[in-house]
């Protein structure tokens, strides 16, 4: 029978079959671990004497409540919240304790656990990943099966490496299509979300195929489908294809040699078959899209750059009204209003979606030579250590500091505003991250999700603006 | 996990959609390495709006939250469901809930109740008009009694029965550690995060 990318990897990673009384139990090949949702798993497991079964499938780093503050003169990033300390002091205790490597705050190829599962190389196709963070869906955009878990199934992971899960249904999301300049694969997510709501994808795993998806580089692949959760859904993926061997082939932790070519056919076997049938299909043209920016307080309320803000009058729907009512009222936006022009305060490149190399190179092209507008405070921050290395060989560093942005450390930073890198109530930005949830970057902060072009444009001009018109 | 099966409480409701974790326990709050306190946090962004409605006096030793459609979307914290206990919830009744929030809520005995959208609005609208309704959960017959109707729920039956049961989902993966075994010697580990 014809089988669809995520029904070859299940099937290959169920332990116990689901029966009328029970879920499945299905293996899992890497667990990604970081300081915010794993204290309390490790706090059960010494109260009930348990041992991690695999450490040497398990990788822990640390990233959310971590300064990106420059380093002191003794080359150590200080942390200077206290109770960040205890929970980054915690982690370090844990991972020695119960013999799981770490990458530490600071060294070589510390990060944000969604770039350097890939950067690494820890993260190939066929796989089944799980962090205690809902972003994991990041690694299926190699063909790895990846979604977020909680701090209970956290425990469960390291105690047996298996969960229990309940089989999701499947959706297509097929994006044919030539993107137009200044339009990115932020802009494809952001549209998807647009279309099918933060709700429309609960319950599914999406997998994104279409002559436009194929096009795409691997780091916008992990874009788009970093964003899947954005839209409820319970992971992304993609197909592996020759991208995706090329951009693998001699990191760290893939296979070499013989062991490599055996991988590769391996891989070759997993994408859809013909004929497999989803649940459920969603098409979007890539040659009609736009970039995009979010107006409201969910990722799903986003618009084309040079659209209007929507009207709650009108809506029929009085749960959608009130909903939107609310959010204009806390983005403090006018109904019918254009967002090109808008004033912005802050501009953040970074996060799990948009810190990459290709994400900083693409932002650095716009900035060189150019200057941050006035009172505008312009966040880079790239998403590893390697990335911030590669960054300071090509130069890019010195593009940004330059034109006025402040040049950070790896993490996450103002994609949750956890470490201090947070806007103030009021304040406006524009940012390449994932969620413009109400003070998600700082208490009374708002948010605009946008592309890392869009950011850059908006950086120099002080507004939003269509970075169309200055390509 | 305490065995749960029925419980009274009081209801109240906060008719948002897409209430998302974020706002059920601000990130800020997560620097934590434990589980305590936190019910004090719940919502807390909200709450300094004195017209919120975990803010009256109605609102205290509330039971049941009457939420809107898409409840806990958003991060897989699952400090969501210890706030929400914290505060003194036993279930939350929306449309439907994302996928990791039932999930963290379920493992820790914090009921998802999920009801169609006729329902909900006419709960919700009941409840804004009392201020609060007493609800009367039955997990074994899958019902809530609330203002002289029977509202039936689904769950699927494994949640059901660790609920009902007391039983630890951990325990119930160790004892299939023959199983687990056979699996692992089937399948070299694909990666070597210790050596290499």
């Amino acid at each position: 029978m014809a089988k669809t990318l995520f029904e070859k990897i299940w099937d290959a990673h169920v332990v116990q079959a689901a029966d009328a009384e029970s879920p499945a139990t299905l293996y899992i090949d890497l667990h990604l671990v970081h300081e915010v949702t794993s204290p309390q798993a490790f706090t059960m497991l010494r109260e009930r004497g348990l041992t991690v079964r695999r450490p040497d499938q398990t990788l822990a780093t640390m990233d959310h409540s971590t300064p990106t503050t420059p380093r002191g003169a003794d080359g150590i990033i200080p942390v200077t919240d206290e109770i960040a300390r205890k929970q980054l002091n915690q982690l370090i205790q844990n991972c020695s304790d119960f013999g799981i490597p770490l990458y530490n705050l600071g060294t070589e190829n510390q990060g944000i656990v969604h770039v350097i599962g890939p950067e690494q190389g820890y993260t190939q196709p066929g796989m089944t990943i799980v962090c205690g963070d809902s972003h994991t869906s990041t690694h299926g955009a190699f063909g790895a099966l990846a979604f977020g878990i909680g701090t209970s199934e956290v425990g469960h992971v390291l105690a047996t490496q298996c969960l229990l899960q309940q089989k999701p249904q499947t959706a297509e999301i097929r994006i044919d299509g030539t993107l137009r300049p200044g339009v990115t694969a932020k802009d494809i997510i952001l549209a998807i979300i647009a279309k099918i709501g933060v709700g429309g994808g609960t319950g599914y795993v999406l997998e994104y195929t279409g002559s436009a998806i194929r096009a795409l580089s691997m780091e916008e692949r992990m874009t788009i489908c970093n964003m899947s959760i954005e839209g409820g859904a319970r992971a992304g993926l993609i197909a592996p294809d020759e991208t995706t061997f090329a951009w693998l082939k001699d990191r760290p932790h893939t296979p070499k040699g013989e062991a490599w070519d055996a991988a590769v056919a391996y891989w070759r076997t997993l994408p859809s078959d013909e004929g497999a049938t989803y649940d459920l299909q969603v098409v979007l043209n890539a040659d009609e899209l736009a970039p995009m920016i979010t107006y409201g307080t969910n990722p799903g309320m986003g618009i084309p750059v040079t659209g209007n803000v929507p009207a709650p009058s009108d809506l029929a729907d009085d749960s959608q009204r009130m909903a939107l009512d609310k959010a204009l009222n806390y983005m403090g936006l006018q109904p019918n209003q254009p967002l090109i022009g808008q004033k912005v305060d802050v501009v953040f490149l970074g996060s799990c979606t948009n810190s990459r190399i290709s994400d900083l190179r693409a932002a650095a092209k716009l900035l060189d030579g150019k200057k941050v507008a006035d009172g505008l405070r312009m966040l880079v921050v790239p998403g590893s250590q390697q990335v911030k290395r590669q960054a300071e060989a090509e130069g890019l560093d010195q593009i940004f500091r330059a034109a006025g942005a402040e040049w950070r450390e790896a993490g996450c930073s103002m994609c949750i505003a956890m470490n201090g890198d947070q806007l103030q109530p009021g304040q406006y930005a524009v940012s390449t991250s994932n969620r413009n949830f109400e003070g998600r970057q700082g208490k009374g902060g708002r948010t605009f999700l946008a592309s890392p072009l869009t950011a850059a444009a908006t950086a120099i001009n002080g507004h939003i603006v269509d970075v169309r018109e200055i390509l | 996990m305490q065995p749960i099966n029925t419980f009274q409480a009081k209801a109240v409701a906060l008719p948002i959609e897409n209430i998302d974790t974020d706002q059920i326990i601000p990130a800020r709050y997560l620097k934590v390495t434990d589980k305590n306190g936190l019910g004090e946090a719940l919502f807390t962004d909200w709450r300094g709006e004195p017209d919120f409605v975990l803010n009256q006096a109605y609102a205290q030793g509330a039971g049941v939250l009457i939420a809107g459609h898409n409840f806990g979307c958003g991060s897989s914290r699952e400090h969501a469901p210890w706030a929400l206990q914290g505060f003194g919830f036993q279930a939350v009744i929306s449309t439907y809930f994302a996928d990791i929030f039932k999930g963290n809520a379920l493992k820790n005995g914090l009921l998802p109740i999920v009801v169609d959208a006729a329902t909900l609005a006419r709960l919700t609208e009941q409840c804004l008009a009392n201020q609060t309704i007493d609800v009367s959960v039955d997990l074994e017959n899958q019902q809530v009694h609330v203002a002289g109707e029977t509202i039936s729920f689904p769950i699927d039956a494994f949640s059901k029965h660790c609920l009902l049961h007391g039983v630890d989902q951990l325990g119930y993966i160790q004892a299939q550690e023959a199983a687990i075994q056979a699996y692992e010697a089937n399948h070299p580990a694909r990666v070597n995060t210790v050596g290499a």
